[in-house]
Order: structure tokens, then sequence, then C-alpha cells
């Protein structure tokens, strides 16, 4: 997929909220540019019709009154029907009728999440995202991540967002609209599409100084990928046994590291920054910053400052060039 | 390729006129070194004009790098060795912070043809 698809309300995913909201932009857009010329056309005819033969008391009832009231009548009811099976909201008979007037058929519409179905808490955090997924009813520590969400593809996901600083907003154009991450408030949004892909979010809710580096990703696989994947994250990490990474361990440990993230199966269980524990497999480093390689692991350990100033993260200056290299290699193994 | 190995050579005598040094990477294409350095995110680490975002301060600033007598004050700048070095420093310098980086020998050469022609 390329880079200005990843991310753009013009190529929302099949089967998603965004597919909607795109087609009700489409209506609008043409609808009043149609509308606007055809409002020119009538003030040139007028301007220089010498004498008009019109009824100027049709033009005004008709076009002032008549054509607006009903246009506006059916716009409100399409926004609405499109609202709603954007929101998967348990649609009633009348909605659902509303719903088939306007061609939302059942297969376009975002069924409301059986129960049972996949829930993922984010919250929004200067400037990362904390990403966990609800396996049981109630516990939310058994699968952590960061600035990533995997869903299977064809199911209604549902996210519950929230803030634990100031206001952000989650937005991944080609999925759904944006929902505020309001502090001491959860905010709905249920996400779907059927196709397998990348999708690329930011925070749409100005943030602080690295807004605009605080980036997600949604990668949408089949069902069969994504149980591979969970099973994978619920894996903790065993101390390693390899030389090289066990002085990577070593050196996660001689540091500060341990103080703000956690690494589920080793002593580290720091709550400030992302979760580690798989942080290998993901797309990005810091919020869809960097592309996560070595390279990129190690310079943003020793510099995140540099790449974005004013983040949480301090730069550490305990290292040697040996360290540096195995704390990276031992992360980059991590996934 | 017979092109390729006459533009090397008209490289050389052009300098040898000169009379100053210009170090040309065989098989490298700076243009498509910057595009490369753009993807593997060198500028984490390092400062690179050119390249956008490229600021990192973690290791040294590349700008001019055909000046720098030494590559990582050890190996003398001729091509072959930065080749070799920006894929796989440790192998030069054990103990460098530059972990080795995955990247084709085509991209290596790509990269340090695109250092070399930093002014």
């Amino acid at each position: 997929m390329s880079e200005a698809r990843l991310q753009s309300v013009l190529h929302a995913a099949p089967g998603s909220g965004a597919e909607l909201l795109s087609e009700l932009g489409i209506v609008l857009y043409v609808g009043a540019a149609v509308t606007f010329v055809g409002v020119i056309a009538l003030v040139l005819h007028a301007t220089f019709t010498r004498r008009l033969r019109a009824s100027t008391r049709a033009w005004v009832v008709g076009g002032g009154i008549v054509f607006p009231a009903i246009t506006l009548f059916l716009l409100l009811n399409y926004s609405i029907a499109v609202g709603s099976a954007v929101s998967a909201i348990d649609s009633g008979s009348a909605l659902r009728l509303l719903l088939d007037c306007f061609g939302i058929d059942s297969k376009a519409r975002i069924p409301p999440p059986a129960p049972g179905a996949l829930r993922i808490h984010v919250v929004g955090k200067q400037w990362w995202w904390d990403v966990r997924y609800e396996v049981r009813r109630g516990d939310t520590n058994s699968i952590v991540l960061a600035n990533e969400l995997r869903v299977p593809v064809d199911e209604p996901v549902e996210l519950l967002l929230s803030s634990s600083d100031v206001i952000h907003s989650f937005w991944v154009p080609s999925l759904a609209g944006k929902v505020d991450m309001i502090p001491g408030r959860t905010n709905r949004l249920v996400i779907r599409t059927s196709e397998p892909g990348v999708y690329r979010g930011q925070c749409a809710e100005y943030c602080g100084g690295q807004h605009a580096l605080m980036a997600l990703y949604v990668i949408a696989q089949s069902r069969a990928d994504f149980e591979t994947w969970l099973e994978r994250q619920a894996q903790s990490v065993e101390a390693p046994q390899d030389a090289l990474l066990r002085s990577g361990y070593d050196a996660f440990f001689k540091g500060r590291c341990p103080e703000c993230h956690a690494v589920r199966g080793t002593p580290a269980n720091g709550v400030g920054g992302p979760d580690l524990t798989h942080v290998g497999s993901r797309h990005s480093l810091a919020a869809g910053t960097l592309r996560n390689h070595i390279g990129t692991l190690a310079g943003w350990i020793a510099g995140p400052q540099d790449i974005k100033p004013g983040n949480a993260m301090p730069d550490s200056e305990e290292y040697t060039g040996r360290e540096l290299r195995a704390l990276s290699v031992w992360l980059e193994s991590l996934e | 390729m017979r092109a390729l190995s006459s533009v090397v050579a008209f490289a050389f005598v052009a300098c040898a006129h000169e009379g100053g040094y210009e170090p040309v990477v065989s098989g490298g294409d700076a243009k498509r070194g910057r595009q490369a350095i753009a993807e593997l995110e060198c500028g984490a680490c390092h400062q690179i004009p050119g390249v956008p975002g490229a600021w990192g301060r973690v290791g040294p600033p590349l700008a001019e790098y055909r000046h720098n007598v030494y590559i990582a004050g050890k190996h003398p700048n001729v091509p072959d060795v930065l080749v070799r070095f920006v894929r796989d420093a440790p192998s030069l310098a054990p103990d460098t912070a530059m972990p080795a980086i995955e990247m084709s020998d085509t991209q290596a050469r790509d990269v340090a043809a695109y250092l070399y022609s930093l002014e």
C-alpha cells in the first residue's frame, strides 16, 4: 500500500465506517456544487434577461423555501442514517427503515459488537498510545502494547478511548471518523474493515509540543493470523541465555529503563512509558516516528530528545557503545 | 558497465587536473543513496544535509564527510572502507555504538556515494 493511501479519507478501507462517511462527503460536495452552479445560472439569467416572464412569487417560495426544506430534510436524515450505521448503534425498526431508504443495507452497516467481541482500551498520552486488550472481561493487563492495534477483519472491534493527561483525538482516516479522548471520560468507537492491511492514524487534537509525532498503526489481519499474533503477545519474556542478548538484558536493568517500562516476565514493571514486552514485533517506534529496526532502536534509546524534543524519555548517557548495541539487539529480539 | 567505468575514469582524470581528491564509489548512486538514507532513517543518530528529519546527535554529523580523514577515528576514509562501515560498523570498530544495519550491497554503495557527495 502506498504511503499516501496509508492515511487518507479518500481511500476508505472496504467495509469500514470511513467508507460510508466518504460517500456522505461526496453526496454533500457534489450536491453543493450542483446547487451552487444552479443558483449562479439563475442569477446570470435574472441579470441579463430584460423582461422576466417568471413568476417572482413561485421562485421565492419554490427556490427559497420548498427546495431547501426538502433538500435539508433529506440530507439531515441521510447524515443521521450514516451516523447510526457508523456508530454501530443497535438500530430499532424506525432507524432500520431510515437506513434502508438511503441504501445503507445491512452489509454496510456496522453491527453492534456481540457480547464477548474484541474490546481494546486505548489511552492517549503525551505523545503516544497505550493499548490494552481486554482478553477476559475486566482483565486489561495481559496483553499490553503501544502505538499499534491489531484487529481481525470482518469483525466489529470495540475501542474504549480515554486519556490520562490532556485531550487527544483518535483518528484513523481510512477506518472511521475522529473520536476525542477526554480525561475522566471514556468514549466508544467501533471499527471494522473487510480488507487486511495497514492503516495509519494520528492524534487529531493538538496535545502539546510533539502532537505531530503522535501516530499509530492499525493492522487488520485474517482471524487465523490474528489468533497467532495474540497468542504470541500473551507470552512473557524469559531472561536470555545467549551472551550478546544477555548483555543487552543486563544493560536494560543497569540503566533507568525499568523505572518507566515494563517487560512482562522480567522484574521490569514501570508504568510511565510503553510496555516493551513485544517491542520487536511493532511496526514503528516512538508513536509512528521511526521505523522499527536495530539502528532506530539504538538511536531512540541514546537520543530521544533529539528525535522528539520534550518527550518523557531522557537521553541515555550511561551506556558504552557495545552496551547500547547489545540492548538494541535484545529489544529487537522481543517479537 | 563500460559507460560507468569511463565515467569513473573521467572522474579520476578530472580530479587529477584539479589536484583535489574526489572519492568515487563504484556502482554507487548518490541520488538513490539519499533515498536509502531516508528509508533506513540514519537521521535518528546523524545530522545529514539534504535528508529531511536527519538531525540526530547520537553519532557524528556527516556534512562534508569526504573531508574527514578517518572513519570512526580508525580507518582511512576511502570508498571501500566506507561502503563496509555503513553496513557493518562493528566489524571495523568493535566498540562502536553503531549497529550493523541490514541493507543490500547496492544500498551500502549508494549510501556511501551520497555521503561523499556532501559538500
